[in-house]
């Protein structure tokens, strides 16, 4: 569902991703792994269309459409989802309304019936609930005000309600104890399915403990240098990055 | 509700959606300004005598005064004798005392505004005097309300009616010598709404007054006087439109509002006047007086307003708060976009015991707009115990747009307590993308975003109000970003 060729992209200048390879699966889980300033959200945000990232070479094709063609909101509403590292505010927009929206963009594309607010409520309960949330969430404004791990809860609780086809989460990990973390697993796990496909970004192993990857790539200065299944997050875990990076230079 | 995305879409590709002309035979006064012009309107309008003296004093006072320079808003100087004063669709004999009897057209008019003048058509709940340039061309569920000692009229009719009422109150609250544009509306104001609620009566119904300028050349010069006696209440609804053309035109409007003992009056605008183009061509200038005044002890004012048109506004919705623990608000939204400027705030002048007051003012800029908030508290000796809360935000889509933040306080009680916040912020290019991520369009992320920063305001408007409201900051910041 997600072929990535030799894709080239900078900011401000300065060259970071220097030609990406990965072919995912509808029904694979694929974690990105590497060290800080390898990359990692770059190629996230890149996938979901930032403009402040320029793509300078190579192609991505997803569901067999030319990606980097699309608008960021038309990869949205064809299924594309990224959990954001860094989960943005916006105070006076209430999380039930936001969501609704976003929802209702993505059915309209589908042909599908917009819900009304009593609709969109029933669906979302059950969810709310699988992520160990309030219900008073909703009513709440969009992540204003949120503690880290709470922001990061919101992410996957929006990715539930909007069940995308391919989810792109960016170190959703990093922040959360240990029982968030394991909620947050659950999250991702229910969405696991024969029609989808997720790319997990994390800096650490300790998320593949919950989430059992079916690949894991090493990201390096903007390149894949290691592909492997999911040994070799242990063995990276065992010998740190260090070594793969010298690997890549030479 | 529908989301944001079924609103805006369907105002995406609109600009200003209100710019059409209505063809009608329209019967004017020659242009400029004399003291027979003002007899020709007086007599027009069947005044008593008073009021025909009411408004020459305000005329010879207007002659000796200068328009004010001190607003941030810069336009070409104004030629008072090029404006006709007075512009009024053509009928045959008195105003229709019906519906039937009132030109289709007009009928028309304000069916394509949204404001369907039939009774039974109309919104429950909302009732309309619909204002066409100088004149009221209808008010509806007069006789409903009338039931309840509740009068709601056009400003002319109550001349005449009630002209006891108009004799005392008219003027109380700002006088004809009050300011430059207030003094010009004095001497030619030509119609607006007169409401008067009486003791202990809850007006069961939304008021409001829809005001349309339609005539070149005209200036619209409105007047509304609300007075609500000892322990009544009413909510009243301002709306406005014009058409596009491209010279500038005047509108001048005065508003005053009383409150006796233990009322309230929540007094609500969503100002909607032709902005001008992205250019800068055409607009209303929009110079306007509103002020109320808390006379009774526990009596409270409202001002609610959304300002998304006109190329100049200068309005500050004031509250004089005379009654002890008498309470005055003003929220605002204020949006300037193209080439509009907007001066624009309040003054709340404590001069009663433990008076309170709130002052919420949202401004967003975008293209070349500029948009001032102008304040004041001014807490008088008197004023033991009172408190004022201020809160002034600002909005900024895009580099060419300015805000700006003039709040003056003046404090003459040791026990009186004010207390100020403001910000100035632009809308991120990363809350853009969160919401486009999620599948919004870019016009439907900044509507929302900009609705967000608004929601303070909005939730004191009445509920059909609000959705209008959100609607139309969609349409007037179409095009602003990306
Ligand atoms: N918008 C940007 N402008 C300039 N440099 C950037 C930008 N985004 C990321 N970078 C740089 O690119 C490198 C990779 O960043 P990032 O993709 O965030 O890495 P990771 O997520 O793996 O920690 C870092 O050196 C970072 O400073
Ligand atoms: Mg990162």
């Amino acid at each position: 569902m997600l072929e990535i060729d030799n894709l080239h992209a900078r900011a401000e200048e300065r060259e970071i991703l220097r030609g990406i390879n990965l072919r995912l699966k509808a029904g694979e889980v694929h974690a990105i792994m590497g060290p800080n300033g390898s990359g990692k959200s770059t190629l996230a945000q890149v996938l979901a269309g930032r403009e402040t990232y320029t793509v300078t070479g190579g192609s991505v094709r997803y569901l067999g459409r030319d990606l980097l063609e699309m608008k960021p909101e038309e990869r949205a509403r064809e299924g594309l989802f990224l959990a954001f590292q860094y989960p943005v505010e916006i105070p006076g927009v209430s999380n039930m309304y936001f969501l609704r929206a976003a929802l209702n963009a993505a059915r309209k594309q589908q042909g599908l019936e917009e819900l009304d607010a009593a609709d969109f409520l029933t669906r979302v309960r059950d969810k709310i609930r699988l992520l160990g949330m309030e219900d008073s969430l909703l009513q709440r404004s969009v992540n204003e005000g949120f503690s880290g791990g709470e922001k990061k809860r919101n992410e996957i609780f929006q990715m539930a309600v909007l069940e995308p086809k391919l989810a792109v989460l960016d170190e959703t990990d990093s922040g959360l104890d240990i029982d968030a973390l394991k909620v947050v697993a659950q999250g991702v796990n229910a969405l696991r399915g024969r029609e989808r496909g997720i790319l997990l970004v994390t800096h650490y192993q300790r998320l593949l403990n919950y989430i059992i990857p079916d690949f894991v790539h090493v990201l390096s200065n903007g390149r894949i240098v290691r592909s492997g299944g999911k040994e070799l997050a242990l063995e990276l875990e065992e010998k740190g990055y260090g070594w793969l990076e010298t690997a890549a230079v030479a | 509700m529908s989301t944001p995305a079924t609103d805006i879409e369907l105002l995406a590709n609109r600009e200003y959606q209100y710019g059409f002309i209505t063809e009608i035979e329209s019967e004017t006064v020659p242009r400029g300004l004399n003291t027979d012009i003002i007899r020709l309107i007086s007599a027009k309008k069947q005044e008593p005598e008073f009021m025909l003296e009411w408004r020459l004093r305000a005329f010879r006072q207007w002659q000796t005064m200068r328009e004010p320079e001190w607003a941030n808003v810069k336009y070409p100087p104004i030629d008072y004798q090029n404006i006709i004063y007075y512009a009024a669709p053509r009928q045959a004999g008195d105003r229709p005392k019906s519906l039937d009897e009132v030109d289709p057209k007009l009928l028309q008019t304000y069916e394509k505004l949204g404001v369907p003048l039939r009774e039974r058509e109309l919104l429950a709940g909302v009732a309309v005097d619909a204002v066409f340039d100088s004149v009221s061309v209808a008010t509806t569920f007069r006789a409903k309300l009338a039931a309840l000692g509740i009068i709601f009229s056009s400003f002319s009719e109550a001349v005449r009616e009630h002209p006891e009422l108009v004799r005392k109150y008219l003027g109380s609250v700002v006088p004809s010598s009050d300011n430059f544009f207030a003094s010009l509306n004095s001497a030619v104001f030509s119609d607006g709404s007169f409401i008067y609620v009486p003791k202990g009566v809850r007006c069961p119904m939304e008021l409001s007054t829809y005001f349309r300028i339609n005539a070149q050349d005209s200036g619209q010069f409105e007047r509304t006087l609300i007075i609500a006696d000892e322990g009544a209440y009413v909510s009243y609804l301002e709306g406005c439109t014009a058409p596009k053309r491209d010279n500038n035109q005047l509108h001048a409007a005065v508003v005053e509002l009383v409150a006796l003992e233990g009322a309230t009056i929540k007094y609500s605008t969503v100002q909607n006047w032709y902005p001008g183009d992205a250019e800068g061509r055409g607009g209303i200038y929009n110079f306007v007086t509103k002020r109320g005044k808390c006379a009774g002890r526990g009596s409270k004012i409202s001002w609610t307003q959304v300002e998304t048109g006109s190329s100049i506004t200068w309005k500050y919705p004031s509250c004089i708060l005379q009654g002890d623990d008498s309470v005055g608000e003003f929220y605002s939204v204020a949006l300037t976009h193209h080439r509009q400027q907007a001066d624009t705030g309040t003054k709340m002048i404590h001069i009663g015991r433990n008076t309170r007051s709130t002052i919420v003012s949202k401004g967003i800029s975008a293209g070349h707009g500029q948009n001032t908030y102008r304040g004041m508290v001014k807490m008088l000796p008197g004023a033991a115990g009172a408190r004022n809360y201020s809160q002034c935000d600002s909005l900024l889509l895009g580099d060419q747009c300015g805000a700006h933040t003039f709040p003056v306080l003046e404090v003459r009680n040791p026990t009186a307590r004010v207390e100020h916040e403001a910000s100035t912020s632009r809308i991120g290019e990363d809350q853009l993308f969160y919401c486009r991520q999620r599948g919004l369009s870019m016009e439907d992320a900044v509507s929302m975003i900009v609705n967000g920063f608004c929601k303070t305001v909005f939730r004191e408007l009445p509920m059909e109000f609000a959705v209008e409201a959100q609607k139309l900051l969609g349409v007037s910041l179409e095009g602003s970003v990306g």
